[in-house]
């Protein structure tokens, strides 16, 4: 089975998330970049299915040169090669704008099954595994924390509301990964040194045809008017003592003075 | 004119509150826009619950009622509705930020054309245009967003939009429900937690950290939450040790709530778990840390063993709301 795994450098969800006022993006200064936990599960999955079934895994961004360091991870844990999309006129693209420019680079790919995080953790947009499957015609099961390889169906188990489903689906499909479907494996220091010698090749938005408006801003269907920081929170009051005597007070500042009980 | 769409989303037989929150900021948002707030719903003998979504002010309902539309399905539900969207187009279209709410939006803003925000926490309509407010790095930041397209979609995050009562005619305009090709389909369906408070529409959320020092102890924070009528949360350290299922987990790798109370127990406030909890009204915190950063971020705070604290508080609790 042939497999396309989508990811994203994103911020370690450790970081301190700093934003200067107005701006449209946060400081990137002293950020520490990581492969998108959720997509860290897509590449194990997609490996998983590999060993036991043979073909090959492409991993596949779209982002600056720095987020080679996260393609080389998903390499380093066995993938077979990479495509970045690579320009600056892909940048600023919203998800509707990533989704078309990475649909362009799927097509030039024989592919089986694609699988993406079922979000990434910096933007929190959770669309572009679902859009990407839409424009492609494919159908899609998202959140999956289960999966079942039968021939060329798959039996996919996702979180809903109060417990799980289990859907039956063809391939070629599209599934986003969430926490639980697997434990993604370290990259080990052979895989690490091999990583190294795979193929990662730079298309433009010339190489797969596309055209300035269909990217980047100018493609996107919307639009960051500005980026700004949570009210920070009022330091409170802390109680220490016997139980007994504290959290009586505690209950009833919380009926009389917050008001929420 | 833009008129503004909610789209329906039912629960056992219900309207979700996220539902109603929609039409209540809907009323609003289609007078800025010039247009009328009108429903959508779809499933199988739901016809009934239009008249609810009148009383929060649709004037009207387009409903698709057919047995195939019983339960979710992505397809079935994305064909049927990027076709009366497609026909009518309103200029603004809003989603519950729910788990299927999610998963329909895309879909609907690949076939459509039409820009999309999700987790929408802010609304509002300037020039003419939806905009919105969004959290983002779980709740590090907010981003606010413009569209550049006709029709503009946004998923809302539940507990954003206080409710509204207002006279709408709730007139039922029947659409077919014209379901198409289906290629994904649901075999099984597991409830676990049938009746259980969604953590991301929970009022009160009480939630057990590493703290805890096992599962057994969750006993704990379920006694306390049956008093409150609260959801369960966890930390992601709890649920890395297998303690808690990753559904309850609170933080960036799981999910973002902000209800009235939040009662963080044995949660020392990780950055990641801060970040999926700070938007909380009012947060209580048990910790026998006195420096646990958890106690920077709660309006109350209780330093000591929460082994001792946590009956009593359940005791006080039941006293105080009785």
């Amino acid at each position: 089975m042939n497999i396309i795994a989508l990811v994203k450098q994103v911020p370690d969800t450790e970081t301190r998330i700093k934003v200067q006022p107005g701006a449209k993006d946060i400081d990137r200064e002293g950020v520490n970049f990581v492969l998108n936990p959720y997509d860290e599960f897509a590449v194990e999955e997609s490996l998983k299915i590999k060993e036991a079934q043979g073909g090959n895994v492409v991993i596949m961004t779209m982002g600056a040169q720095q987020a080679e360091e996260a393609v080389r991870t998903a390499l380093a844990m066995g993938a077979d090669r990479a495509v970045r999309l690579d320009g600056d006129d892909f940048l600023n693209a919203d998800n509707f704008a990533t989704a078309k420019a990475l649909v362009k680079a799927i097509q030039n790919e024989e592919y089986d099954l694609i699988f993406c995080g079922k979000q990434a953790v910096d933007d929190d947009g959770a669309q572009v595994g679902t859009l990407v499957a839409a424009m492609l015609d494919l159908p899609c099961v998202n959140q999956v924390v289960k999966l079942e390889v039968a021939g060329a169906t798959l039996k996919a188990t996702r979180e809903i509301e109060g417990g799980s489903e289990t859907i039956e689906v063809p391939t070629p499909c599209v599934i986003t990964a969430h926490k639980g479907l697997n434990e993604p494996r370290y990259p080990s220091l052979p895989g690490i040194m091999k990583a190294k010698r795979k193929e990662l090749k730079a298309v433009s938005s010339g190489d797969l045809g596309l055209s300035a408006d269909e990217i980047g801003a100018a493609g996107s269907k919307t639009e960051v008017a500005g980026l700004s920081m949570p009210p920070e929170r009022k330091a409170g009051q802390v109680f220490e003592g016997e139980p007994a005597e504290i959290v009586p007070k505690v209950v009833a500042l919380l009926r009389d003075e917050a008001k929420v009980i | 004119m833009a008129n503004v769409w909610v789209i329906a989303e039912v629960k056992e037989g219900s309207l979700k509150k996220v539902t109603l929150e929609m039409l209540s900021k809907g009323q609003e948002l289609a007078s800025k826009a010039g247009g009328a707030l009108e429903g959508v719903l779809l499933g199988s003998g739901v016809e009934a619950l239009a008249a609810e979504m009148g009383k929060y002010g649709a004037s009207k309902v387009y409903v698709a009622d057919d047995a195939a539309l019983a339960d979710y399905n992505g397809e079935a539900y994305a064909n049927v509705l990027a076709k009366i969207i497609g026909e009518n187009k309103p200029g603004i279209v809003l989603l519950g930020a729910s788990i299927n709410g999610k998963d329909l939006a895309p879909r609907l803003s690949a076939k459509l054309g039409a820009g999309l925000a999700s987790d929408v926490t802010e609304l509002d309509v300037e020039d003419g245009k939806l905009a919105v407010t969004r959290p983002i790095f779980a709740g590090k930041a907010f981003s606010k967003i413009v569209f550049k397209s006709d029709i503009q979609i946004a998923t809302v995050r539940p507990n954003s939009c206080p409710l509204a009562e207002a006279a709408g005619a709730g007139e039922v305009v029947k659409v077919a429900a014209e379901i198409g090709d289906v290629k994904a389909k649901v075999i099984n369906k597991e409830l676990t937690g049938a009746g259980k408070i969604e953590l991301t529409e929970a009022d009160i959320i009480v939630s057990g950290g590493r703290g805890m020092k096992g599962p057994e102890n969750y006993k704990l924070i379920e006694d306390m939450a049956a008093v409150l009528g609260a959801a369960v949360g966890a930390s992601r350290a709890s649920v890395d040790a297998g303690w808690r299922p990753h559904a309850d987990q609170v933080g960036q790798t799981g999910k973002t709530v902000s209800p009235t109370l939040y009662v963080a127990v044995g949660i020392s406030g990780a950055i990641q778990h801060l970040a999926g909890m700070s938007s909380s009204k009012c947060i209580v915190a048990v910790n026998k840390d006195p420096e646990a950063p958890i106690f920077k971020v709660a309006d109350y705070g209780m330093v000591g063993d929460l082994f001792s604290i946590v009956p009593i508080m359940t005791e006080e609790l039941k006293k105080a709301t009785a």
